[in-house]
């Protein structure tokens, strides 16, 4: 389904990603495994289109999509929840999960069900729906962030850290519910610090470092991998 | 008291007001022109409040545009003799049309360099209009400006008359900016004025959607400027200077940017508080100076922000950290 060949970033001299390949097929669940500053969000916004790669191929469904604006790529598919939950906080639970649908802005009845959907994955945002957005708690606005990615129907969803800043419980709702929204058809690429949890509900995973794939394999696989459990699990 | 401060009653009473006001001063010129300018220039913030306040983009070229629309409207209604309503039309027209040109290239920019940019286009339409002779005047300005051409029974002779036309539009322009920010493109521009980055990856396209706000904000100015130039019947350069824009700024600012009644209270204030306080001339900016200091700091959505945040403390409600605005009416009617 997504298919990143030798895909380099660059800022100015500074290069960003080097030349990573990185293959998601549909039905899915992958993780990105790293550090802070690795370029787990660099590969999100290469994939959505905020950056041009500067060297490399993107493909998406069959198609090249190199250079596709942002809003082009959400029309083609796919939907980035990004790192730190960036709801708009001006506007309430309800206005924010419909700017989430916004490419399907005149279709009001599927608008209708996949509100329906998102409020039946999240019961508690039914309820704060009339409730300024900047106004919930850390877990709720994630749960937002989730659901306002989901509103642009997507085929791939890529959802940055959901598990940042949050409570261990809350983290293990989140994840349950992730794996939840990949059971029902929807390709998930996921990038999290927090290997224990993501591991467990992934099919594969790729590690990065400084912008680069360094390993990659199923989860198991990585999962017993002694780097990566002294790295990212701590046993 | 809630309930007799309710929105809809604050409206009407403001409206009725508004309505009754020439029949209280019939006799008094001087008031009703005050007034009459005050509407003028809120219709101009209130197209400032819509691409600054809203879509989140510091436009400084608003008295170019104003001007813009004085000039298109003087020019046609002296020179070629047209028709009042055919020359606001097109003052209007050709106002968006420059406004989408430039807007074209000022987008480009962001932040801070949109803010300098548009500065730089509103002075370079300032100088434009004082250099070109020929069209504009130059420094004599355009003068014998008409009212209004009659429609039908209805004469714009009478400040009455003037002002009850200018509050028309006045009500129309406050009427449309309300149906935008309460739609979805409302919210979409609201979405940009957060985060350009995030409403992309929402399949909003920020570029388009930015201009067409600008363009219609510049619309505003236009209709704004040329209204002005029937009521005064005199025009200079003057009118598209960096004072007047910096008075529409204040006027945004102290009122309430991001609010949609602060352009029409800032602006009300200030065009009395002028006249109060003009027998200390230029002093008065001693007076206005610090006035906006203490404003940006502890009510930066100005008198009409600060009203709902202290009205929402006490009430309980929690306010969101995050963000200066605040949108206190979640508007029902376009969610099921």
């Amino acid at each position: 389904m997504l298919k990143l060949t030798d895909v380099t970033v660059r800022f100015g001299a500074f290069e960003a990603l080097t030349k990573v390949n990185i293959e998601v097929k549909e039905g899915e669940l992958v993780v990105l495994l790293g550090a802070n500053g690795a370029g787990k969000s660099t590969i999100f916004n290469a994939i959505s289109g905020l950056y041009k790669p500067a060297a490399g191929e993107i493909e998406f469904i069959g198609k090249r999509v190199n250079g596709y604006s942002p809003d082009r790529m959400v029309k083609e598919g796919t939907s980035q929840c990004p790192e730190g939950k960036k709801l708009f906080p001006d506007m309430t639970v309800q206005q924010n999960l419909m700017m989430g649908g916004f490419v399907h802005r005149r279709h009001k009845d599927q608008l209708k069900t996949s509100l329906e959907e998102v409020y039946e994955l999240f019961p508690i945002l039914r309820e704060k729906k009339e409730h300024a957005a900047g106004s919930l708690s850390g877990g709720q606005q994630q749960m937002v962030a989730i659901g306002r990615a989901l509103m642009a129907r997507p085929k791939l969803i890529m959802m940055d850290e959901p598990s940042i800043g949050l409570a261990p419980l809350i983290v293990e709702q989140m994840f349950s519910i992730i794996r939840k929204i990949n059971e029902s058809g929807t390709t998930v690429l996921l990038a999290e610090q927090n290997a224990n949890a993501a591991l467990k509900i992934a099919d594969r995973g790729y590690v990065i470092e400084n912008g680069s794939v360094v390993l990659q394999g199923s989860s198991k696989e990585l999962f017993h991998n002694d780097a990566i459990r002294q790295a990212y699990i701590g046993a | 008291m809630g309930k007799i401060l309710n929105q809809r009653t604050v409206i009407a009473v403001l409206v009725i007001f508004a309505l009754v006001f020439p029949l209280i001063y019939a006799d008094n010129r001087y008031v009703l022109h005050v007034m009459t300018i005050g509407f003028i220039f809120a219709i101009s913030v209130y197209g400032m409040n819509l691409i600054a306040g809203f879509t989140g983009q510091l436009s400084l070229a608003h008295a170019g545009f104003f001007a813009i629309g004085a000039y298109t409207l003087g020019i046609l209604t002296t020179r070629n003799e047209m028709n009042f309503w055919l020359a606001l039309l097109l003052a209007v027209l050709l106002t968006s049309a420059a406004g989408l040109v430039l807007g074209l290239i000022a987008l480009r920019t962001k932040e801070h360099f949109f803010a300098i940019y548009t500065l730089i286009v509103g002075y370079l339409i300032y100088l434009l209009i004082d250099k070109w002779d020929g069209l504009t005047g130059g420094v004599r300005g355009l003068i014998g400006i008409p009212i209004p051409d009659p429609i039908g029974p209805l004469t714009f002779e009478s400040a009455t008359s003037m002002y009850y036309l200018v509050l028309a539009f006045l009500l129309l322009s406050i009427f449309i900016s309300v149906r935008i920010v309460r739609s979805l493109t409302g919210r979409t521009y609201i979405a940009i004025r957060n985060s350009e980055e995030l409403a992309q990856t929402l399949g909003i396209n920020t570029r388009i959607n930015k201009l067409v706000s600008f363009v219609i904000s510049v619309a505003y100015a236009g209709l704004a400027g040329a209204l002005y130039a029937s009521l005064t019947r005199f025009i200079g350069p003057d009118v598209a200077s960096t004072n007047m824009v910096f008075n529409f700024l204040m006027y945004l600012i102290v009122g309430g940017i991001g609010t949609l009644s602060g352009p029409l209270v800032g602006t009300m204030l200030f065009i009395w508080l002028e006249q109060f306080l003009r027998s200390y001339q230029e002093y008065h900016l001693l007076i206005f100076g610090p006035i906006l200091v203490l404003m940006v700091i502890f009510f930066p959505t100005g008198i009409v922000g600060g009203f709902y945040k202290i009205k929402a403390k006490l009430q309980h409600k929690k306010l969101p950290k995050e963000s200066k605005y605040f949108n206190p009416v979640p508007e029902k009617s376009t969610e099921k």
